[in-house]
């Protein structure tokens, strides 16, 4: 008898606490969770990140990256039923945004990040949104087509960056020797190369492109050479908070789906922009096509695997 | 804060390569240290030349002496080293400086050697001119009385006394060349501060990549420390500079 009323006590327990389950599924966690307490949003942003985020001459920060992160806040206010959401925009450099999101400091970061495997183990990516290629950027004078005509030159790259670890990786694959200069950001890079203490500088292709097109002579310089990398870009979140990052999945899906992203490339990629009011003339590649149609947010390893 | 931890980081492998990202901070280390000492011998000896020339009565070699010191006090060490390395190239004629830029051995690490042993001289020539004034008027004219000449006033009456005197602040600016010289990351030195940022954005470890570059800057800066110390005890002489044990 009393075995019988412990079971049936159980089993109540057990049904009440599987309907508490059901109705806390819909109920808000992490980050949505936080945003609808503060009533506010905290947005991590670059200030030199052409054009995926940068800052305007009011010194607002505007680009395509800012453009679907601005999507995103609007979904995150809709879903909430706010009436009001404070942006709060954070600066962020490639030093401290994963320390910055990981440390809940930054809710959304709306820069350049690589999503690789690394970093994955810290925070979580939005599905991919850009493309790069790891390329060269080189004086047009010099002459210079291919990654192997820099046998023994000095070759510029940004100190901490994974396109260090490429240039190594290649220079073992076909035996020759760079001797590597670094600068400390990617401004220091380009002005190796400007003075003529680098014949090229590697780095992602659409950073080399934003720095030429802001250089002093935008004519004299290219974008040459094999592909060392492709890396996929995205927008960055903090780890294990699924209902947030379906929010955002599902915002930027809806965008790839009405063409609506597409128009932004074009604003940014495609079109004069600040501030100078020069065309970055960089097509959207192939890649960043097929990711459209179907996207994910792999990280780079799996772009790269050798087939 | 949901940050992954991971304390087996130093021993691992670096991505496609065979070594460790201990043998990234070893290499940094190495770097930090022939930086910082090359600096320190040449901060020494001009450090030395300039501080006693600024107290000679000789007034425009004086003068000379300051304003190489207030040059050298007056401008931000990062601003030095691009100085040194962006725009002093610049304005060599073309063909030295595409030299110097491209050919150079070591460019950088002689760069960022000089720079710093030229910014630290600055701040001993500062201690070695307080250390001659602080002692007692007398002490110079004794010596001219004795019928020494001036350099051998400085040599056997002066400097051995200003020299003991100073340790302590010289004890202080060798553990800061240590630490100064993490600025020379900015222009491409593969010393410490370099391989931290390295390690940090390769291994997304920046807690434990932190925490072991502290440690070896402290490391560095504590073993200048004891030395000098030791120095300092074994160069005291009782009773010649007034102690208060």
């Amino acid at each position: 008898m009393r075995m019988k009323s412990c079971c049936r006590l159980l089993l109540c327990l057990l049904a009440v606490s599987l309907a508490a389950n059901l109705a806390y599924a819909e109920d808000l966690n992490g980050t949505l969770k936080k945003v609808k307490e503060s009533g506010s949003i905290t947005m991590g942003i670059r200030e030199s990140s052409y054009p995926l985020s940068y800052l305007d001459d009011k010194q607002q920060p505007i680009g395509y990256h800012i453009d679907v992160c601005n999507k995103i806040v609007a979904a995150v206010k809709e879903n909430l039923k706010l009436s009001s959401l404070k942006v709060v925009h954070q600066p962020v450099t490639s030093q401290n945004r994963i320390p910055l999101v990981s440390n809940g400091t930054v809710d959304l970061e709306c820069g350049s990040t690589t999503n690789n495997e690394a970093r994955a183990k810290q925070v979580s990516f939005v599905d991919t949104t850009f493309v790069t290629n790891v390329r060269m950027a080189v004086k047009k004078s010099s002459g210079i087509k291919s990654l192997d005509q820099l046998n023994g030159k000095p070759v510029a790259t940004t100190s901490g960056t994974t396109s260090v670890q490429l240039m190594r990786a290649h220079e073992k694959g076909k035996k020759i020797d760079f001797k590597e200069v670094y600068g400390k950001d990617h401004a220091d890079s380009f002005l190796l190369l400007e003075t003529d203490r680098a014949v090229a500088f590697v780095m992602d292709d659409n950073l080399l492109a934003g720095l030429i097109a802001t250089s002093k002579n935008p004519k004299d310089y290219e974008i040459v050479g094999e592909v060392l990398n492709v890396e996929p870009i995205a927008i960055m979140v903090r780890k294990d908070d699924a209902q947030f990052k379906k929010l955002a999945d599902d915002t930027v899906h809806k965008m790839m789906k009405s063409g609506e992203l597409d128009k932004l490339y074009k604003k940014w990629f495609m079109s004069p922009i600040p501030p100078k009011n020069i065309s970055m003339n960089f097509p959207m590649s192939e890649k960043l096509k097929e990711l459209i149609k179907h996207p994910n947010d792999a990280p780079a390893e799996a772009f790269n695997k050798k087939k | 804060m949901n940050y992954h931890w991971n304390w087996g980081i130093y021993l691992e492998q670096i991505k496609g390569g065979e070594e460790t990202y201990l043998s990234w901070l070893v290499t940094g280390l190495q770097w930090t240290v022939a930086v910082s000492l090359c600096s320190w011998v040449i901060a020494l000896l001009l450090g030395f030349l300039v501080g006693t020339l600024r107290t000679t009565p000789r007034r425009w070699v004086a003068r000379l002496c300051s304003a190489y010191v207030e040059l050298f006090r007056n401008i931000p060490l990062l601003v030095q080293m691009f100085l040194w390395f962006f725009v002093m190239p610049e304005l060599l004629p073309r063909n030295l400086s595409l030299w110097v830029k491209q050919e150079m051995p070591a460019k950088e690490f002689v760069t960022a050697t000089i720079c710093l042993g030229l910014f630290t001289s600055a701040r001993i020539a500062e201690q070695v001119r307080a250390g001659i004034q602080s002692l007692p008027r007398g002490q110079s004219y004794a010596g001219l009385a004795m019928g020494f000449t001036l350099p051998q006033t400085y040599r056997y009456v002066l400097l051995p006394m200003a020299i003991r005197i100073i340790i302590p602040p010289l004890t202080s600016e060798f553990m800061n060349v240590f630490k100064n010289s993490s600025v020379a990351f900015a222009i491409g030195v593969l010393e410490l501060t370099f391989q931290a940022r390295q390690m940090q954005e390769d291994s997304e470890q920046g807690i434990e990549t932190y925490l072991a570059v502290t440690l070896l800057y402290f490391a560095c800066a504590f073993v200048t420390h004891l030395g000098m110390s030791w120095i300092e005890r074994k160069t005291r002489v009782p009773g010649l500079i007034s102690t208060a044990k």
